[in-house]
């Protein structure tokens, strides 16, 4: 890849004069030897299983594995549809479209990790809500999801996208910032704008811990890609604005790296800390796995 | 570079929840499978860190069980997979350990069967993405982004050049390569990550040389990008 960071991403892209998306396309073909007609085709069947998720956790919602969660996406689309939202339609369709991909995960349904599966929900919410909204054709989303993908592979190389390294700043702050990012391209913004919004976006998660109770990706990680979403919004929107990200984008994702490294073992996905070491959360792991088998065997299935 | 391409960013497809806890460790044994070679008879299963706490929650038993039926990520018999592996007959155990890992994510797997036992230790790095940092006592450090292949033999002058120029005779190129021995001209082992699959009259060829005891071939491109 030609470009580690995101400043030399946007002087790549300038220098070309081709959009971010379109740097990644062209980037991965050279690094895998594939031609880029095959690279796209992998990219599009992705983005057609999101879709897939978003439908089937809005048509068909079944209870997580454990059983702790399942339905939210549903009621807040039925909420939607019966009172004026404080969102607004929009931004609410994307909270409902990001809940529904991450409660199809944590049903053990298929979906595609964005950049991790606990952060599955995000770029799945924005993306199609916004394709919907905007009426886009498939081949803008597919060339945004390569968009988001630099970005991430920017973050991922210079801090990192996992819960267990670096907390959930890591993994649903890395997709709200590559949806940010890629959402900016895809509205009309300059390459550097796109890299401003991902700059504020991180901003805004940096110290976000990884507590999930029981272990399961589930509480509180699936209303946070709901969050998420709707932040990703946001960023674009300042972004696209002129608002800039004074500290750039580059220096944020090394703040990244200082805090998840600083992070004590119990705040990063070891269920030991955080929310799940609040007396709710023990009591719910007790009843989870004081049970024989439980977290083995019970369950929904969905396909 | 830890993370290669836009792929190990954007995907895997896969059944969740989890893509460090559930994808991932159903790469790492898939790999282990793959370099085990057979379908091994006992997975004695050892997690440590976060794989230790939360294994259940996340399916990561499934997960590795499903690795070692080398099922792909995004198989829906994977939750089905504790039981698949039971009824092909693979006894599958899983204990906690501690130990100095680097990586918070470590799992040693202790593959038996058919006269031969391999132990694998592999960590999971987050979105799906994998290192093997040991096979059987030597150190290593490879992906399986690419079709990896792994010779086991014994050290002597030269030995190296004439895997590689094999490889490059059959038209394969090589991505990143490792050596690892246990002693000067004693038990070697040489991981050569490739860009291109190997031919299986070339990994005959190799496997032929007086010096290799035995190859092992991790190959899990072959559905598309992987």
């Amino acid at each position: 890849m030609k470009f580690k960071t995101l400043s030399e991403l946007a002087a790549c892209c300038q220098e070309e004069e081709k959009t971010i998306g379109r740097i990644m396309l062209s980037e991965q073909a050279i690094e895998t030897g594939q031609d880029e007609e095959q690279v796209y085709r992998q990219m599009a069947e992705y983005y057609e299983i999101m879709k897939e998720a978003v439908r089937r956790g809005l048509d068909e919602p079944v209870p997580s594995r454990s059983g702790l969660t399942g339905g939210d996406a549903r009621r807040v689309r039925q909420y939607m549809e019966g009172s004026e939202t404080s969102l607004g339609r929009e931004a609410c369709m994307a909270l409902a479209y990001a809940l529904s991909v991450s409660e199809v995960n944590a049903s053990m349904g298929r979906i595609v990790a964005t950049p991790t599966a606990g952060s599955c929900g995000i770029i799945p919410g924005v993306f199609v809500s916004l394709q919907e909204r905007f009426g886009w054709d498939d081949n803008k989303l597919v060339m945004g999801l390569f968009a988001s993908g630099a970005i991430g592979y920017v973050i991922a190389n210079n801090s990192f996208i996992s819960g267990a390294e670096g907390g959930c700043q890591a993994e649903v702050g890395s997709a709200i910032g590559m949806a940010a990012g890629a959402l900016t391209e895809m509205r009309g913004g300059t390459p550097v704008q796109a890299v401003h919004a991902v700059g504020l976006a991180l901003k805004n998660s940096l110290g976000l811990i990884c507590d999930p109770v029981g272990g399961l990706v589930e509480i509180p990680c699936i209303v946070r890609n709901g969050f998420g979403a709707v932040t990703a919004l946001a960023a674009a929107d300042m972004a696209l604005a002129g608002v800039r990200s004074v500290i750039p984008s580059d220096e944020v994702i090394q703040v990244m790296l200082e805090v998840g490294g600083a992070m004590p073992d119990k705040h990063r996905e070891t269920g030991m800390g955080g929310l799940a070491q609040t007396p709710t959360g023990k009591r719910i792991i007790r009843d989870l796995y004081g049970k024989k088998n439980t977290g083995n065997n019970k369950g929904g299935s969905p396909q | 570079m830890r993370f290669k391409d836009v792929f190990s960013i954007i995907g895997p497809s896969m059944v969740g929840p989890s893509s460090s806890h559930t994808a991932g460790a159903l790469r790492i044994g898939r790999a282990a499978r793959r370099i085990f070679g057979q379908r091994p008879e006992i997975a004695e299963i050892m997690l440590y860190g976060s794989f230790a706490e939360t294994y259940i929650g996340h399916g990561s038993d499934l997960a590795f069980a499903a690795g070692l039926l080398d099922f792909e990520a995004d198989d829906m018999r994977i939750r089905d997979s504790l039981l698949l592996a039971e009824e092909t007959g693979m006894h599958i155990s899983f204990t906690k350990g501690k130990g100095p890992f680097s990586h918070p994510n470590t799992v040693r797997l202790k593959l038996s069967g058919g006269g031969r036992e391999d132990v694998i230790v592999g960590s999971s790095i987050g979105g799906g993405n994998i290192v093997v940092t040991d096979v059987n006592g030597f150190e290593v450090n490879f992906t399986v982004r690419t079709p990896t292949l792994l010779v086991f033999h014994r050290d002597r002058p030269g030995i190296v050049a004439e895997i590689t120029g094999l490889l490059g005779g059959g038209g394969i190129n090589i991505g990143f390569m490792e050596v690892d021995r246990k002693s000067r001209l004693g038990d070697a082992l040489t991981v050569i990550e490739t860009d291109e699959s190997l031919s299986e009259s070339l990994m005959e060829t190799i496997r032929g040389m007086q010096e290799v005891t035995r190859i092992g071939i991790v190959d899990l491109t072959a559905k598309g990008v992987v």
